[in-house]
């Protein structure tokens, strides 16, 4: 119980801070925007394979825009040296982690759901029914990448190279789960029958499990001096 | 009270602390002096749970730091060079975020007559980006007494700090000795550490090679301890 | 000290190792017969194979390396890890190398983004991105966490690129190690690799021991260097 006012009491504090600053959400919209635009040039506008390349653009967009968000969050940790004020304090490493990352699935799922309208009327996508199982794919493709990531972003930012190390080391390892997101994605975009949606799914929530599960163990290790 | 006993931590080669084994006694005002690299922060960090010794524990009380490293946390206040405040959170929202991290019932009271303490009541709602070093370090000497720690460890505080930062420092630490709390202090001051504390440790090289009351220290045997390689 | 007791078992791995290799070739160019419809270039598959299982060995020896150095601290643990992660690239880098060279005259193409060619590649980039970790950190005890973290989590990516074969359609014959009837491998063949796979295990393990050995003696000459400094 005391772990759980501990987990909110951070996840509080990381709102407050970002609803004071809306730095972290501002830079991951526009550059999730700026990514898209990109996309624009690599595929013939209006021509069909845009509708499905679509999939493929929005989670592009999505993790690029997430790793800057995630190097931003942990940089807001280090001022002042204050992620050592947080390992003072007497909370579990791993309820730390839990903490941490919750916070950083909500600022990608926020990001990801004001991005998702844009994509629907840049390229044109009928999702029809499907939206509550989207929604889903979205926030089930966050997890496992979000969970890596923050292990990831308290590595990078103490190596020489600082958030350049990240991206490189985070995006080859969670290619499994960008993998089945964007596959997901694709069916769900399709109109495909929520069986076959369900046969990717299932290989995603498999990776969210397993790379959650190392990261709740393996935080201690990076996060300590 | 405090059993360092037998502390090593090393990584290949590389040693910053042997065998350092030493007793702090309740309310004892103990210095803990050394040249740079010497392992004074290493030290501080292990009793801090923020790392963990290679070889050896530490016992508070009857706690082993290694085994209730949680149990240890919410006895121990620390102050270094670093505030560990969120720039963008006001005085009092940070000291009420670390409030609830400690889980502590009822925190207004004890919040309100901290900033007091320190000097920060009437600047409670500005953010911490506005203060000055010496405001910060003294809104972070709150911080480290919020949860009533009957053991403060200070890494260094006085870097940066202005006279009259430094003089309520001081003050503050003399009424915590007088309510029994203990204090650990490492400082590059030895006229300071002489006049202040009670005991003086010295670590050279990761080895602990002093450890003598203030009274019967002399500056010059510590200096020379210091200086010569 | 212990100087005497490693050099005998050096020397009898060295010989060990070449003597298979002279076996392997033997049998690979002289005593296996040539493949009926690929020809000559199907005799890569003995590299390449034995490569790609030499590789598997590594990081998994990177990865437990990396568990225990977490849970002792022990820095020969870390240097181990290191060790073996380079002489995994090198054998990944052997994949990828004689995999398009195989892939050419048989597919018409270099490369295809198939699973098992692409996981490869991504296998190839974790690595290698863990070996850049570990030069951008210093020779710390909590630069050794990092690379020990990333060890293991990266390696969660490695059954993938051995299932990958399963799970996604591909080009790739299926997996020869299991023996499936289906793989339609003479016995010969079957006889040959296994040889093959065996000398490869051999020479990573000499390469293994010899480079741990040099970052072994870099961490003193490391030290001393240091000592002599202050």
């Amino acid at each position: 119980m005391a772990a759980f006012r501990q987990i909110f009491a951070i996840l509080r504090k990381d709102l407050l801070l970002e609803l004071r600053s809306k730095e972290v959400l501002t830079t991951m919209l526009v550059f999730a925007l700026v990514v898209v635009v990109l996309f624009n040039f690599v595929f013939d506008p209006g021509a069909e394979e845009v509708k499905v390349t679509a999939p493929g653009i929005l989670w592009v967009a999505i993790v690029f825009a997430g790793n800057l968000g995630l190097s931003r969050t942990f940089a807001r940790e280090q001022e002042n040296g204050v992620i050592q004020g947080l390992l003072l304090c007497p909370i579990d490493r791993s309820y730390l982690f839990v903490a941490k990352v919750l916070g950083n699935i909500i600022f990608i799922f926020l990001l990801e759901v004001v991005i998702l309208p844009v994509m629907i009327v840049l390229f044109d996508v009928h999702i029809g029914g499907a939206w509550p199982m989207l929604l889903l794919v979205l926030l089930l493709g966050i997890i496992g990448f979000a969970s890596v990531g923050t292990v990831f972003s308290a590595i990078s930012a103490n190596t020489k190279s600082r958030e350049v190390m990240l991206p490189i080391l985070l995006f080859p390892v969670t290619i499994p789960v960008i993998l089945s997101s964007i596959k997901s994605t694709a069916y769900l975009f399709a109109g495909r029958e929520l069986s076959e949606v369900w046969s990717w799914l299932r290989v995603l929530v498999g990776f969210d499990v397993v790379f959650f599960v190392v990261c709740f163990i393996l935080y201690e290790y990076v996060i300590e001096e | 009270m405090i059993r360092i006993e037998h502390i090593t931590k090393s990584f290949g080669y590389f040693r910053a602390l042997k065998d350092v084994h030493c007793e702090i006694n309740e309310g004892e005002f103990v210095s803990l002096l050394g040249a740079n690299g010497a392992g004074k922060t290493t030290l501080i960090r292990i009793l801090a749970t923020l790392a963990k010794p290679s070889e050896g524990d530490v016992w508070i009380g009857d706690v082993s730091l290694k085994k209730h490293p949680m149990k240890i946390r919410s006895r121990i206040g620390v102050v270094s060079h670093f505030t560990y405040l969120y720039n963008d959170l006001s005085a009092l929202e940070n000291l009420r975020f670390f409030a609830r991290m400690y889980l502590i019932a009822d925190a207004r009271p004890r919040i309100e007559a901290l900033l007091t303490d320190v000097g920060l009541a009437p600047r409670q709602h500005d953010l911490v980006r506005t203060f000055s070093r010496g405001m910060q370090q003294r809104l972070a000497l709150a911080r480290a007494l919020l949860h009533r720690p009957n053991i403060l460890l200070l890494d260094e505080p006085f870097t940066g700090l202005d006279i009259n930062a430094a003089g309520l420092l001081k003050e503050l630490l003399q009424r915590l000795v007088r309510e029994e709390v203990t204090v650990l202090l490492t400082s590059h001051d030895i006229d300071f550490a002489l006049d202040y504390s009670q005991r003086i440790l010295l670590l050279k090289n990761g080895e602990l090679t002093i450890d003598i009351p203030s009274a019967s220290a002399d500056k010059n045997d510590i200096l020379r301890i210091l200086g010569d390689k | 000290m212990n100087k005497k007791s490693i050099e005998p078992l050096y020397l009898l791995l060295l010989i060990v190792t070449f003597l298979l290799m002279g076996i392997s070739l033997y049998l690979i160019f002289i005593v296996t017969p040539t493949e009926r419809t690929m020809g000559e270039v199907q005799k890569i598959f003995y590299f390449h194979v034995p490569s790609a299982w030499t590789a598997f060995l590594a990081f998994f020896i990177v990865c437990i390396a990396s568990i225990v150095f977490l849970k002792t601290g022990d820095a020969k643990w870390d240097k181990l890890a290191g060790s073996s992660a380079e002489i995994g690239i090198l054998f990944t880098t052997l994949v990828l190398i004689t995999g398009p060279l195989w892939a050419k005259p048989v597919w018409h193409v270099y490369w295809t983004w198939d699973a098992r060619l692409t996981t490869s590649f991504i296998l190839w980039l974790i690595y290698i991105a863990y070996l850049m970790l570990r030069s951008y950190t210093a020779d710390s005890e909590r630069g050794a966490r990092f690379a020990a973290v990333f060890g293991i989590i990266g390696f969660i990516d490695v059954p993938i690129v051995y299932m990958s074969i399963r799970w996604w359609r591909t080009l790739h014959p299926s997996p020869v190690m299991a023996g499936n009837e289906g793989s339609g491998l003479a016995p010969e063949m079957v006889r040959t690799l296994m040889v093959s796979l065996v000398t490869f295990t051999f020479l990573f393990c000499i390469l293994l021991m010899f480079r741990y050995k040099v970052a072994m003696l870099k961490s003193t000459v490391d030290y001393i260097k240091s000592k002599m400094d202050s």
